[in-house]
Parts: structure tokens; C-alpha cells; sequence
């Protein structure tokens, strides 16, 4: 076969960057060395969730009381997004209240669809901000958040106005 | 050099500096393709069949032309054996509800791979727990063949049904039809044979009449062709016998206020009007591809899966499922240590090449695979040395930012 003719196939660097930008340090280092993973025995609340298309899943336990999530621990397979996602939920949601884990919930959409957000709130998970550019993506750190959603249910947040 | 010009392809000739490697998902369109289609709709669309007028007779004969090109392609000599249908998932779910519906009793053993695409697979495993039938896995051998010991064994008396892929969609691996034909005529002759080629027309020659099996199943769209047209091509003594799958309008000769019957094949199974526009546009792409060749065409995608195969094994961390690039057509499945798919169809997305990332529609094999997912590079007649390179370079680009390598 003889050489192709060059298409200018290769991305200037610039768009390199952006997708770096989306895998930092802090994504992959939680990627990697995830934290809270594995079974939490006691749970009195789990969620299972899976995306038929990819494969991915994760299952979130908590133990709830009084409106107080006292311990909550992730299982699962999938992307790195997914999974440092689930990482850092876990360490956001351990000793909040419902009310608190369910408006971060909100801020972390907003931040992924580009409405105004206060971004103090959101501290680590503001690294999740370049996956906007991905919106195939975006369901990647959502799905961990869906599932402690799911886990929680209907549970009042008390103290919290509706 | 890619076998065909860029510019036939107006997506491509729009995006040069785009790497579409997703061809076994749907490939692209010719310009030919789509000014067909054009060309129908402003010189000759009509409802066909009804043939009142003119237009309308013009309308039926371009459907009826389709049909005739079309399974001259296939190695169909009755052209009233080709069902057109929105694609392979259609066609088999055809099979698998008029035919299976009727045929399969309480008892009886269907047979299947474990490379099936899903669309051939949960039919028939419905149809085996609403007949009360028993469904069995064929397995495969560890380089992603079927197993065909293993398979002889699975094949009896009571096998009414056998499903298999002509070529595989998750691991392009090229079945032998001859050899497993005839392995089924002998050990279980009562069975009907159903191959799935959603991934075999597109990529090689196929010879219909002398395949030996009783239904072969086709899409347009990952052929050159639009979307939501394919094809069932069937024996004709089975079709016959079989029931309709859907009632309406075209499909009856008779209709009684308590009894109706039956018009012939192939509109006995084409009820309602006919998407005459899109079975234009699959001749045309069945032109196209004649015009190259589909012996240039498997051999065009086998260099091209070779090169890619040994460049990707020369990288640390990767694994390549499936056999050997001479059984594959143009599909390199494969994972990287440490990067998920996703992170990588990313990646290799920001750098212009478009891969499939997930399961392929194929849970069944990646269970066995036991991976959650595969990444899966597919070439056709536009692809040449030019994408295997941005493949391969985006793989390093992606050890690279994970630290992977």
C-alpha cells in the first residue's frame, strides 16, 4: 500500500488541550484510587442504576438518619468521568443533609448545562465544569447522582422549605 | 489509498479532517445514493400499485427495478424471494414472528451464537419462552470463532431453528456459512437456518441461492444506503407457507367481511405503502459498490484492519478481541489498559476520528468477553492508511494523558 495523502487528520493542539482540560488530575486521581468504593453493610437506602447503551452502572448505599446521610459507599463499573463522579459524591454526601446533597445535585446540572450556578457551593466538583463541552458525557457524571437520588426517594429533608 | 474517492462522499468530502471509523454502525452515503433518491421523488413518486396513471406505473416499475438489482447483488435469482423491510432487525423479527410463531413448538430447540447482535438474538429467545421451546447459546472459541465442535453438539432432531451472524458486528469475525451449513443439515436437518447479514452483504459477496441457508437478513443504511430500508431474502417454499407479518393494504388479494386471502410474494409481506424511494437509493448503493467490487471491497478493509492491528499491538496495554485480521472483514475490537472506551471514543473524538464505544449491541459476548465494553474501529470503501493513523495516534494520545503508558 503506498502512503496516504495527509488530510490534516491531526487536531491542532488547542482542542488537545480541552480534553484535557476534562481529564485533570483530580478526575483521574480519583479515577484511580476511588474513594468509599465497595459494599456499605446496613445500608438503609441503595440505588441501582445502568445505562443500557454503554454498560456502565453503579449502585450507591447510604445509611439515612434523621435526614442526615451518615454514610454513603459506591459499586460499579465505567468511565473514568463516572467513576470519579461517584468518588466525589460520596465524599460530598457523607455527613450532609438530604436537603444539601439534593441542591448540589441541582448546582452540578446546572454547572454541566451552563446556567448560572454559585460556584462556591460546589468546591471540588466544579473539575466536572469542562464536561460541558461533552454532552454525551454529561450523563457520565450525572448517573452516581441519579442513583443516590433514587436512593433517597421520597425521604423529607427536614429543616429544608420545598 | 482508499478505494473509492472521497469526494463521491459529500459528508466526507465536507469534513476532510474527519476519521469516521463507526462504518460497521452505518456507513456513509454517495452522492449517487442520495440524487437517486432525489431523482425519484421529482421525476416519478407515486403511489405504486396502483397503477391508474402513468406516474403511477412509473413509480411501481422503479420499486420493481430496486427489488431486481437488489437480488441480483444477493445471488437471488426470484426477485419475488426479496421482502423489503425497514432492515435486518425488521427482517428478523419477521422470521422470528410469522414464521417462528408458526412453526416452533413446545419442545423444540433453537439455536444460536453467542456473537449475535441482539436483533438475533432476543427474538428468538422470546419466541423459545412464548413456545415453551429451549434456546441454547452456541459458544465461541477463544479467538471470537464459533465453536463448531462445540456446536455439533448443541444440534439434535428437536433443533427447529439455527441463528447465526454472517459476519460478526462486535468482533468482524467472518463465519464460515458453507462448513456451518452443512454441519447443521447433518446433525439437525428439521432446522431452518437464519443468518443475520447486517454485517455480511455490506463487507463481502454473498451468494444467496448457493449459501444453503433459508433466510438472510440485510440493511441498506451500512451499505451505502439510506436508512430504513433493508431486505429478507427467503426460499420461496417457506414463504409461501408462512403466514403474513403485518396486515394492511397491498398485502391481500381477497378481503371478505369474515375471511381474507393472501396477495402473492413478495407483496404478501410488504403490507402497507412501500418506502419506494429508499429501495432506489439501496440499488443505487448496490451499483456503487458492484462498481468496485465486493472482492476488492473485503480485501480493501482487510489491508486496512491488518495495518491497524499491528500498529495497535505494538502499543503497551492493548488488547485485540477477535481472530486474526485474514477471519475479520473490517472491524478491530479492541481495550486499553486503564482507559474505559468512553474515555477514549472521547479523546479520539476531539481529534476527529469517530470510533463506537459500548457493548455493540451484544451483551451476550461481552459477558463472555467478560469486559463491559469494547472500543470497536470499522472501516469501509472510503477508508485508507490516513485513519489508522489518526487511530493509532489517538490511542497514544490517550496513554498519554492517563499515564497509562
Amino acid at each position: 500500500m503506498t502512503s496516504a495523502p495527509d488530510r490534516g487528520g491531526n487536531a491542532p493542539a488547542v482542542q488537545s488541550a480541552s480534553v484535557e482540560a476534562m481529564y485533570q488530575d483530580l478526575i483521574l486521581e480519583h479515577y484511580r484510587q476511588p474513594r468509599n468504593k465497595g459494599a456499605l453493610p446496613g445500608a438503609t437506602a441503595s440505588a441501582h442504576i445502568a445505562n443500557p447503551t454503554c454498560g456502565d452502572e453503579v449502585t450507591v448505599e447510604a445509611i439515612v438518619d434523621g435526614g442526615v446521610i451518615r454514610d454513603v459507599r459506591f459499586t460499579g463499573q465505567g468511565c473514568s468521568i463516572a467513576q470519579a463522579s461517584a468518588s466525589m459524591m460520596t465524599e460530598m454526601a457523607k455527613g450532609a443533609t438530604i436537603g444539601a446533597v439534593r441542591r448540589t445535585r441541582a448546582a452540578i446540572e446546572r454547572l454541566l448545562r451552563r446556567e448560572p450556578v454559585t460556584r462556591d457551593a460546589l468546591g471540588d466538583l466544579l473539575a466536572f465544569e469542562a464536561v460541558a463541552r461533552y454532552p454525551a458525557r454529561i450523563g457520565c457524571v450525572l448517573m452516581p447522582w441519579r442513583a443516590l437520588e433514587q436512593a433517597l426517594g421520597d425521604r423529607a429533608a427536614p429543616g429544608d422549605t420545598p | 489509498m482508499a478505494l473509492v474517492r472521497r469526494a463521491d462522499f459529500p459528508l466526507l468530502a465536507g469534513s476532510p479532517s474527519l476519521h469516521y471509523l463507526d462504518s460497521a454502525a452505518t456507513s456513509q452515503k454517495p452522492a449517487a445514493v442520495l440524487d437517486a433518491i432525489r431523482d425519484y421523488y421529482e421525476r416519478d413518486n407515486a403511489n405504486p400499485h396502483r397503477g391508474a396513471y402513468a406516474l403511477s406505473v412509473r413509480a411501481t416499475d422503479r420499486y420493481h427495478e430496486a427489488r431486481r438489482t437488489i437480488a441480483r447483488f444477493a445471488g437471488l435469482a426470484d426477485p419475488d424471494c426479496l421482502i423489503f423491510t425497514r432492515g435486518t432487525t425488521e427482517s428478523l423479527n419477521l422470521v422470528a414472528t410469522a414464521w417462528g410463531m408458526a412453526n416452533v413448538h413446545a419442545g423444540d430447540e433453537i439455536v444460536v451464537t453467542a456473537m449475535e447482535h441482539h436483533a438475533n438474538f432476543v427474538p428468538w429467545q422470546q419466541l423459545a419462552r412464548a413456545k415453551g421451546a429451549t434456546f441454547r447459546i452456541a459458544p465461541l472459541t477463544s479467538d471470537g470463532r464459533i465453536d463448531l465442535r462445540a456446536l455439533g453438539t448443541l444440534l439434535g432432531p428437536r433443533t427447529r431453528v439455527f441463528a447465526f451472524p454472517h459476519v460478526s458486528n462486535a468482533l468482524g469475525t467472518v463465519n464460515p456459512v458453507r462448513e456451518i451449513v452443512q454441519l447443521v443439515s447433518e446433525r439437525a436437518p428439521e432446522a431452518t437456518i437464519v443468518c443475520d447479514g447486517a454485517q455480511g452483504a455490506p463487507h463481502l459477496p454473498v451468494a444467496f441461492d448457493s449459501l444453503g441457508v433459508d433466510f438472510y437478513a440485510f440493511s441498506g443504511h451500512k451499505m451505502c444506503g439510506p436508512m430504513g430500508i433493508g431486505v429478507l431474502l427467503g426460499k420461496r417454499r417457506l414463504l409461501e407457507a408462512m403466514p403474513p407479518y403485518q396486515m394492511g393494504g397491498d398485502m391481500i388479494d381477497v378481503v371478505g367481511d369474515e375471511e381474507t386471502t393472501w396477495n402473492t410474494l413478495p407483496h404478501k409481506f410488504e403490507a402497507g405503502t412501500p418506502n419506494v424511494a429508499d429501495a432506489v437509493g439501496l440499488a443505487a448503493a448496490v451499483d456503487y459498490l458492484e462498481g468496485i467490487g465486493m472482492e476488492r471491497v473485503l480485501r480493501h478493509e482487510r489491508e486496512l484492519v491488518a495495518l491497524a492491528d499491528a500498529q495497535l499491538r505494538a502499543l503497551p496495554g492493548i488488547t485485540i478481541h477477535g481472530p486474526a485480521p485474514r477471519d475479520r472483514s473490517g472491524v478491530v475490537s479492541f481495550t486499553v489498559e486503564g482507559i474505559h472506551p468512553h474515555d477514549l471514543a472521547t479523546i479520539l473524538d476531539e481529534r476527529g476520528v469517530c470510533i463506537r464505544a459500548g457493548h455493540h449491541c451484544a451483551q451476550p459476548l461481552m459477558r463472555r468477553l467478560d469486559v463491559a465494553a469494547t472500543a470497536r474501529a470499522s472501516f469501509y470503501v472510503y477508508s485508507d492508511e490516513s485513519d489508522v493513523e489518526a487511530l493509532v495516534s489517538g490511542v497514544r494520545e490517550a496513554q498519554r494523558i492517563f499515564g497509562a503508558a
